[in-house]
């Protein structure tokens, strides 16, 4: 589903704070896997996310998306493939406008967008039922600003958003960082739900061993870079924080760095 | 007296002025860009006007061409903000720098009359209350057909623009041509009050258009001052901002009248929009205490 090869990215290049954060970065992800991501701050986690988005163009390597090469394709072409949600609550939705305005929108990626109204007859039946599988209340709401909405249910109405079009891949960098535990736990629990009920493929980054090791079918760990570790199948489900740990330390000859990932 | 007998005129001038703060809107409140092509477009609206009409074309065609004129202009400023990558301000500068020559040479001069008693025009200064009524019309036609646009699928990609540029392009909208389309719209508008302008006052000027941009601003935040009191639809914001422009104009004519020097009027205009500009970053900044909240990241 997703094919990076030799990856190479540094910002600010040529001055003294140049940083080469990928270098030649190789990676797959099969269809249908849901891989977690985990590393320190700095560990190139976003960086790589950013770069299957298309935010910025990569110094070199090829990306392919569902077998299309998507090197040279814009940030809002390659959309169509994508479903992305964010570590701020405020970045993934339009807050002025409405919740129903909001899907609308999403829906519409790798559309055409005409003169025809933004909200189809039979179309907002559809959001009702799909707000109601959030379970937070927000099908009664449909004509609300987001704008008004909790962090936990903007993330949630983002994470509806991102999958409303069955992307190819769903990326989804931090999306719980910003909650508080009990919150990002459902938008966790909502995550995992649109995941299986759409056969997504994701990548999640999170800075939270457990819930790396809770979800998906494969775990990698990034340092400086580079993918030190990847877990899959069977060999993730029996992993523990201590055992991750551990191979963190021995794969890259340090101590793990992100003490908010120590939970 | 002399005032109460000014009223019609000042307020169908001020409903002119409505119809540019509207162009205004579109891009301040709806793109979330500062477009100052608008001082340039507003003359290009009125010279491509005056010239057509003199020339014996339908009103209502020359207006058409002077919207296209308009929206000519805006698709520069958003070329050289978009493809160039020039700042939205520094775009919109350079097209109005450009505009000032452009309309010289569409009028041929600095000034071109248009005369009500020679020429059929929609609305003329000779008759305030039936300009009134012209405008009333043909604000509704206006307000009715925004609202159409930005409730379709295009329109709000436009708005998702102004609202969260991120946001837009990772639900597949390309923001470079919602952000050139805006100022298209906007630019279009703009000139179209300054065709109306023209044909109320009887002629275009190359000055006609000096300092629009801030006449625009300040209608639009007295407009938004008065809606987000009562009602926030977005037909009712479009109504505060022309109601904006009605009173901007009544308060300068009082001023006026009231024997102020008439060379401290753009002064004072720019004062008091900077001051309302200034306002919400006041309170934030001046205003504020930091709130002292438990807990953080989990
Ligand atoms: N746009 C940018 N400009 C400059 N440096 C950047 C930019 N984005 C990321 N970096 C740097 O690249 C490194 C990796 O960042 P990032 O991918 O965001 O790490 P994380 O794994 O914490 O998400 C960091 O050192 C960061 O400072
Ligand atoms: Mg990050």
């Amino acid at each position: 589903m997703l094919e990076i090869r030799e990856l190479y990215k540094s910002f600010n290049v040529g001055t003294v704070n140049q940083k080469d954060v990928l270098r030649g970065l190789n990676f797959t992800i099969a269809d249908g896997d849901f891989v977690t991501i985990i590393g320190g701050n700095g560990a190139g986690k976003s960086t790589l996310l950013n770069a299957v988005a298309g935010v910025w163009k990569p110094d070199s390597g090829v990306i392919y998306i569902d077998g299309n090469d998507v090197t040279n394709m814009s940030e809002y072409k390659r959309a169509k493939f994508l479903g992305r949600v964010f570590q701020d609550p405020m970045m993934g939705t339009a807050a002025d406008m409405q919740i129903e305005e909001n899907l609308a929108l999403a829906a519409r990626r790798g559309k055409r967008r005409g003169l025809g109204w933004q909200i189809r007859p039979g179309e907002r039946e559809k959001y009702v039922k799909l707000l109601g599988t959030l379970g937070l209340g927000l099908e009664t709401r449909l004509t609300t600003k987001v704008g008004l909405l909790s962090g936990g249910q903007r993330q949630a109405l983002t994470l509806l958003m991102a999958s409303l079009t069955q992307p190819k891949l769903l990326l989804l960098d931090e999306h719980t960082a910003a909650l508080d535990p009990k919150t990002a736990a459902k938008v966790l629990e909502i995550t995992d739900q649109l995941v299986e009920e759409n056969h997504l493929t994701a990548m999640m980054v999170t800075h939270n061993m457990r819930d790396a090791i809770k979800h998906g079918n494969r775990l990698i760990m990034m340092n400086e870079g580079n993918i030190v570790l990847d877990i899959a199948g069977e060999d993730k489900k029996k992993l523990t924080v201590d055992a991750l740990l551990d191979m963190f330390s021995k794969a890259s000859g340090s101590e793990f760095s992100n003490d908010r990932a120590i939970l | 007296m002399a005032l109460l007998g000014a009223l019609p005129g000042a307020i169908a001038q001020g409903m002119i002025w409505g119809i540019m703060a509207i162009g205004v809107f579109v891009t301040f409140k709806i793109l979330d860009v500062a477009d100052l092509t608008v001082d340039g477009s507003i003359c290009t609206g009125g010279a491509v006007c005056v010239m057509l009409v003199t020339r014996g074309v339908n009103v209502w065609l020359a207006l058409f061409i002077a919207f296209l004129a308009g929206i000519a202009a805006g698709f520069f400023t958003g070329a050289l903000h978009i493809f160039l990558g020039i700042p939205a301000i520094l775009a919109g500068i350079l097209t109005q720098l450009m505009l000032w020559s452009v309309n010289l040479k569409i009028m041929g001069k600095a000034n071109q009359s248009l005369s009500a008693r020679t020429h059929f025009v929609l609305i003329s200064q000779l008759s305030p209350p039936l300009a009134i009524l012209v405008l009333c019309g043909f604000l509704a036609v206006l307000i009715a057909l925004l609202y159409w646009f930005f409730g379709t699928e295009l329109g709000c990609s436009v708005r998702s623009t102004g609202c969260n540029r991120n946001m837009s392009r990772a639900q597949g909208i390309n923001t470079g041509m919602t952000t050139i389309l805006g100022l298209m719209l906007s630019n279009g508008i703009v000139a179209l009050s300054g065709a109306m302008l023209t044909q109320y006052q009887g002629f275009a000027d190359i000055n006609m258009g000096r300092g629009a941009i801030v006449i625009g601003l300040a209608a639009v935040i007295i407009g938004e001052a008065l809606t987000q009191r009562i009602f926030r639809g977005f037909i009712a914001r479009l109504c505060g901002v022309v109601l904006g422009g009605i009173i901007y104009y009544i308060v300068y004519q009082t001023v006026i009248f009231l024997g102020l020097d008439t060379d401290l009027l753009k002064l004072l205009s720019a004062v008091v929009v900077a001051v309302f500009l200034g306002i919400p970053y006041i309170k934030k900044t001046y205003f504020s205490k930091v709130k002292k909240e438990a807990g953080g990241h989990a």
